[in-house]
């Protein structure tokens, strides 16, 4: 459904005096979401998740450009192609009502997601899809300030499930909310993958999306250092492939809740070689010269050159 | 000993109650979890607790004496979202030497690289800005601590990061510390005592 292949974005920034620098927060991100599936895209704040989802919908900012190429059921999609595809094909369920329209009430705004794609009948669809998600026919007529915690996620979640969007990108989508609106939550993002279409599902909680999805893509710096099946989350993580995920998955508080010492490099200063490098356990002389390539690691992906295949 | 005796809270006269006579009590070095079905009367007792909240009926103390109404509170809270409890006008500096300096050692310690002080905060991450929150809350006069959900919105390596700081200056300086989580898993690698809020 959606294949990113070596996607880099780099942004051109002023500083005082007009001196023009550039950063690269994102080099070397690879993906793969299928029809039916639901990745989780897990990493520390800084590791690139959102800007991953900006760059796919096409919404990056005008300083901005991407280099790489993302790939949407089979053809390449260009910057036409994301904004006739945009809230059509390819949805998004965002952080937060923030990006709802303040002054519209939440009803009008899912008829409009629902017209957008094309439905014959925007009021039929609403009505159906509030339905499903446990809305009641008279929340259609409140603001989005009005909506509660578990509202929302629902208000949210209806304006992208709505259409017949095939692939579907919730942007953290149980940002701090009580366990049960997270639990809801989780399993509709669950359902909208067994209903066949792709999910991308981006998060800082590994907790959360070792629950629901079928893959876990890992990202570092700024680039995919695995992708393994959520089976390998289990016991000590012998079964997974990169230093940097046996860390992440260490460090749950179920776990050993021991932290890697250091921090994630920042684009304006990121080293030569391996970029987990300054925190790998395992580094050695030659992670320290050249960037790892993404390779095939016992069904799974892993960007390290000590890991054996 | 920090304790809450009775505490009944509502935000408005004929609103509906967030907490109704709870009391609980917090030994110097014990290490207490909190959780509670819903989420805002965790939050509310923890701004009661640290002062930021007067309680409608009941009392707070620390050591039989209320709480200081002015300075530096001994009992410091630290919440879920770090942005909203400092000043985005401020260079990170400023906002972290606000009421004291910082020892060198905890800034190491919680990895708070030198750079990040001349910067503002928005250009700063979540996780990142949660590290000066701790800083600020761990001064020489603390006695307790409140972590509301400190680290649900970070990843596990610096949640895991950051609890080990705070639970290392707790042993050391033999600190109170109350610990608001809905994390079962996190709760149980923390407390010695887990208590829960009845519902209302
Ligand atoms: S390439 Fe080397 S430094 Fe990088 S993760 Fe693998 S072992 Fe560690």
């Amino acid at each position: 459904m959606l294949s990113v292949r070596n996607l880099s974005i780099t942004f051109a920034m002023y500083e005082a005096g007009l001196r023009r620098r550039a950063i690269t927060p994102i080099a070397g991100l690879d993906l793969d979401v299928r029809a039916g599936e639901l990745l989780g895209v897990i990493g520390a704040s800084g590791s690139g998740k959102s800007l991953l989802a900006h760059a796919v919908l096409g919404i990056l900012p005008s300083n901005a450009s991407a280099a790489g190429q993302i790939w949407f059921k089979g053809e390449l999609l260009t910057p036409a192609r994301q904004e006739a595809l945009r809230g059509k094909e390819i949805a998004l369920i965002p952080q937060s009502v923030g990006f709802l329209d303040p002054l519209m009430r939440v009803g009008r705004q899912v008829r409009r997601a629902a017209q957008l794609s094309g439905a014959s009948s925007p009021v039929e669809a609403q009505r159906r899809i509030f339905e499903r998600y446990g809305l009641r026919p008279q929340d259609a007529r409140l603001y989005p300030f009005q909506l509660s915690g578990g509202m929302a996620r629902r208000v949210l979640v209806s304006t992208a499930a709505v259409g017949q969007a095939s692939l579907i990108i919730a942007d953290e989508p149980t940002p701090g909310l009580h366990p049960e609106v997270v639990a809801e939550t989780l399993r509709h993002m669950r359902e909208l993958a067994d209903e066949g279409r792709a999910v991308l599902l981006i998060t800082h909680d590994v907790g959360a999306a070792l629950t629901v999805a079928d893959r876990i893509a890992v990202f570092y710096a700024g680039t995919t250092v695995e992708v393994a099946p959520v089976a390998d989350f289990q016991g000590d993580g012998a079964a997974l492939r990169h230093p940097y995920t046996r860390a992440l998955w260490r460090a749950l508080p179920q776990n050993e809740f021991i932290s890697l010492p250091g921090a994630q490099p920042t684009p304006d200063d990121l080293p030569a070689g391996c970029l987990f490098a300054p925190r790998c356990p395992l580094a050695t002389a030659e992670c320290r010269a050249a960037r790892p390539e993404l390779r095939p690691v016992r069904g799974g992906w892993a960007r390290c050159i000590h890991v054996e295949s | 000993m920090l304790k809450a005796e009775q505490i009944s809270f509502r935000y408005t006269h004929n609103g509906p109650w967030i907490l109704r006579d709870v009391s609980l009590a917090i030994e110097a070095g014990e290490v207490v979890g909190l959780s509670a079905p819903s989420g805002r009367g965790k939050t509310t007792l923890g701004k009661i607790l640290a002062g930021y909240l007067p309680p409608l009926t009941g009392r707070v103390s620390l050591n039989g004496a209320p709480l200081p109404k002015s300075g530096y509170c001994p009992v410091q809270l630290i919440f879920q979202h770090p942005e909203l409890a400092i000043n985005p006008r401020w260079r990170m500096k400023r906002v972290l030497e606000e009421a004291f300096v910082p020892s060198a050692e905890l800034l190491r310690d919680l990895g708070i690289e030198a750079g990040w002080l001349n910067r503002w905060p928005h250009e700063l991450s979540g996780g990142e800005l949660q590290r000066f929150a701790v800083a600020r809350a761990l001064g020489p006069a603390t006695r307790y601590v409140i972590a509301d959900e400190m680290t649900t919105m970070l990843d596990a390596n610096t949640q895991a990061h950051i609890w080990q700081v705070v639970l290392d200056h707790v042993r050391r300086r033999k600190l109170g510390l109350l610990v608001v989580s809905h994390d079962a898993a996190l709760l149980g690698r923390l407390c010695t005592q887990i208590i829960s809020l009845p519902h209302l």
